[in-house]
């Protein structure tokens, strides 16, 4: 056979080679009798309804062990459909009108799952996968044939048009090198619990994938999204030299990840983390995280009726310095409003509300709010380096009185703060007007830390959360990274330190880039740590300063990335 | 009969978790309970089954309207708009 190239959508990273082993649904031929006897009819789906509710919760309970609680929880839907009100009662309907329990039961999951598939959120239209996966099984007890597991004798990449939740956690994980799916995508179950499993997964791939044989050899690279079917010799060696490297490079950044990251010719990058909670905070310490570069404090607001007392959020800070330790833990103040609605807050439906009523804007309104959340964070620091940074700042003044109020707060609480005495202010610079008036807020704060994600799509004008305008949404875009620099050099004059926390920060085409424009810090999520180390190391502040200037001048951000492997020598 | 209209300010709106928690809570009534989406403009579905909940796509933002009937309708009402007002605090 031929060598080719199928492309779907990324659903779990990794790579994998095996043969493919296809699940063909069998053509679900279901029995159709328009004389049956209601009662008899009745008795068999109850009958058929007690034993699929075992199998779930049989498949809930093994799926709670293997890949956590959440996973579980699509299983607590699929028990809620089986009792449902409206599939049974029309069920029920058409059983009373001499239908088979069969064709009944059939036609009415087949009503709903239609139903949710002409949604437009693809969230909703995953649920027809589980109606019809409940469905199925229900129908499997009727007509006295069990579905039949998926066996795998030995290690192969799964591949099918889509597979039910319950029919992927009833595959031998052991076993699953990879799964190639017809339809789907990253949201889907089967996508989900590939990820928590740690399985690469492609999705989205077509009809095609369906026309494979048995026994096709496959190399998956779920990163990429890509299937490559009887790969040549050349294809193979390619595609294991780069697993084994990805596969050794990823223990080796593990291994030193503890370390500090310290450039070639001695210069040194601070490596720290994002976080929004204490687990994650655990987990950041475990990869070597060198502090928190940024806490979010939103965890302890949303989905609540009233706002989180003082005491309760001071314990909630104190949790996580206690994990740090003597590292320093950056606190951003609430970054709520807009997009993200408080119900103790007035709620105003907004047509822009990235460019609308939040963080700052709204705290400052409520400095009632503000203050709790200061004094609950200047309690909890007592003794340890924290520093308090506030969201979203656009003018001068809007920053002064946050300030204010911090040292208003400070007054009231003698003894209170951090190791030193001294309270470390700062402010993210994410809005292009903080950008253009660096040199004059750097003068009052202490340090910088550099939001990517929001100052690329208020450079780019893009909203981040279109698909349509995504291909703007690149922070490595020379207009975002002149930025970078501007706000570096500013910041530079004044003696404060900057930092970068968005994604771009743990982005490892942008890493040498930013460090060659002078970063002092990177903060990003815990997993990107080891990763980001590496990188910094591999690299003399000299060539990555040469690096950077050459950056500022290229046209777009895919002639930096470009440009960044080619100087990383090209491997990547 | 009693009808109630409501902003939906949850963020994955009436999806999988919430949708049950909002039929369970339906069920909890022996009145006759339907909802609708005012925003996708569709028509009447059973309250108390998370099948059809589901099937109104209702998202963040969207306004539902609810309609009770039964013994205990103004309490059914009334406990499913603060169960959705309150962006079903404590009940996830």
């Amino acid at each position: 056979m031929v060598e080719r190239v199928l492309t779907g959508v990324p659903a779990a990273p990794g790579l994998a080679e095996g043969p493919a082993v296809l699940r063909r649904e069998e053509a679900a031929r279901v029995p159709r009798r328009a004389d049956a006897a209601p009662d008899v009819e009745r008795r068999r789906l109850a009958a058929a309804r007690a034993a699929a509710r075992a199998e779930i919760e049989e498949l809930r309970k093994r799926v709670a062990v293997t890949a956590g609680g959440a996973e579980a929880a699509i299983f607590a839907a699929h028990l809620m459909f089986l009792d449902d009100d409206a599939l049974l009662s029309m069920t029920g309907a058409s059983v009373a009108r001499g239908t088979n329990a069969e064709a009944a039961w059939a036609d009415a999951v087949e009503h709903f799952a239609e139903q949710l598939e002409h949604l437009t959120d693809p969230t909703f239209r995953a649920r027809a996968a589980d109606v019809r996966d409940v469905g199925r099984r229900v129908l499997a007890h009727l007509s006295g044939r069990p579905a039949a597991a998926l066996e795998l004798p030995a290690p192969a990449v799964v591949v099918a048009r889509d597979l039910a939740p319950s029919e992927v956690a009833s595959l031998d994980r052991a076993r699953v090198l990879a799964l190639c799916l017809a339809h789907g995508g990253p949201t889907s179950h089967a996508a989900i619990l590939a990820r928590a499993w740690g399985v690469p997964a492609v999705a989205g791939l077509g009809e095609a994938v369906m026309d494979l044989n048995d026994g096709d050899r496959l190399l998956v690279d779920g990163g990429r999204g890509e299937v490559i079917v009887s790969p040549g010799d050349t294809q193979r060696r390619a595609f294991h030299e780069r697993a084994g490297r990805a596969a050794r490079q990823e223990q080796a950044e593990l291994a030193t990840s503890g370390e500090a990251a310290v450039m070639r010719d001695g210069r040194r990058v601070k490596i720290e983390a994002n976080v929004g909670s204490v687990e994650e905070a655990v987990e950041a310490v475990r990869v070597g995280a060198e502090g928190i570069g940024l806490l979010r404090t939103e965890f302890l607001f949303l989905n609540r009726r009233e706002a989180p007392g003082e005491d309760e959020q001071s314990t909630a800070y104190r949790a996580v310095l206690d994990v740090m330790g003597h590292r320093p833990v950056v606190l951003r103040t609430l970054d709520a409003g807009g997009d993200k609605p408080l119900q103790y807050l007035p709620v105003h439906a907004e047509a822009n509300p990235f460019l609308g009523y939040r963080a700052i804007r709204v705290l400052l309104d409520h400095p009632d709010l503000l203050k709790a959340q200061l004094r609950a964070m200047l309690r909890a620091g007592s003794g340890r380096d924290l520093r308090i940074m506030f969201p979203m700042v656009a003018t001068l003044d809007e920053l002064r009185r946050a300030r204010a109020l911090v040292d208003e707060v400070r007054g009231g609480l003698p003894g209170a703060g951090p190791a030193g005495g001294r309270i470390r202010v700062g402010m993210t610079v994410e809005v292009p007007a903080a950008v253009v008036l660096a040199d004059r807020f750097a003068r009052e704060v202490d340090f910088f830390s550099i939001g990517t994600n929001d100052l690329t799509q208020y450079t780019m004008a893009a909203d981040r959360g279109n698909e349509m305008v995504a291909r703007l949404h690149d922070g490595c875009h020379p207009a975002v990274l002149r930025q970078v620099h501007g706000v570096i050099e500013a910041g530079h004059a004044a003696g404060i330190w900057i930092g970068v926390c968005g994604e771009l920060a743990g982005d490892p085409d942008a890493v040498p880039v930013l460090v060659g424009l002078g970063i002092d810090e990177l903060s990003m999520a815990p997993a990107s740590i080891p990763q980001g180390k590496a990188i910094v190391r591999r690299w003399t502040y000299a060539d990555a300063q040469r690096l950077a200037a050459e950056a500022l001048d290229l046209d777009s951000a895919e002639a930096v990335r470009a440009l960044v492997h080619v100087r990383s020598g090209g491997d990547e | 009969m009693k009808t109630v209209h409501v902003r939906v300010i949850n963020e994955v709106g009436l999806h999988a978790r919430t949708a049950a928690v909002f039929a369970a809570e339906a069920a909890r009534f022996a009145s006759t309970i339907r909802v609708r989406s005012l925003t996708r403009d569709g028509g009447w579905v059973d309250a108390k089954s998370i099948l059809t909940v589901l099937t109104l796509g209702v998202e963040q933002g969207h306004e539902i309207e609810i309609t009770a009937e039964g013994p205990d309708e103004a309490e059914a009402a009334s406990a499913l708009e603060t169960l959705i007002g309150t962006d079903f605090v404590g009940r996830l």
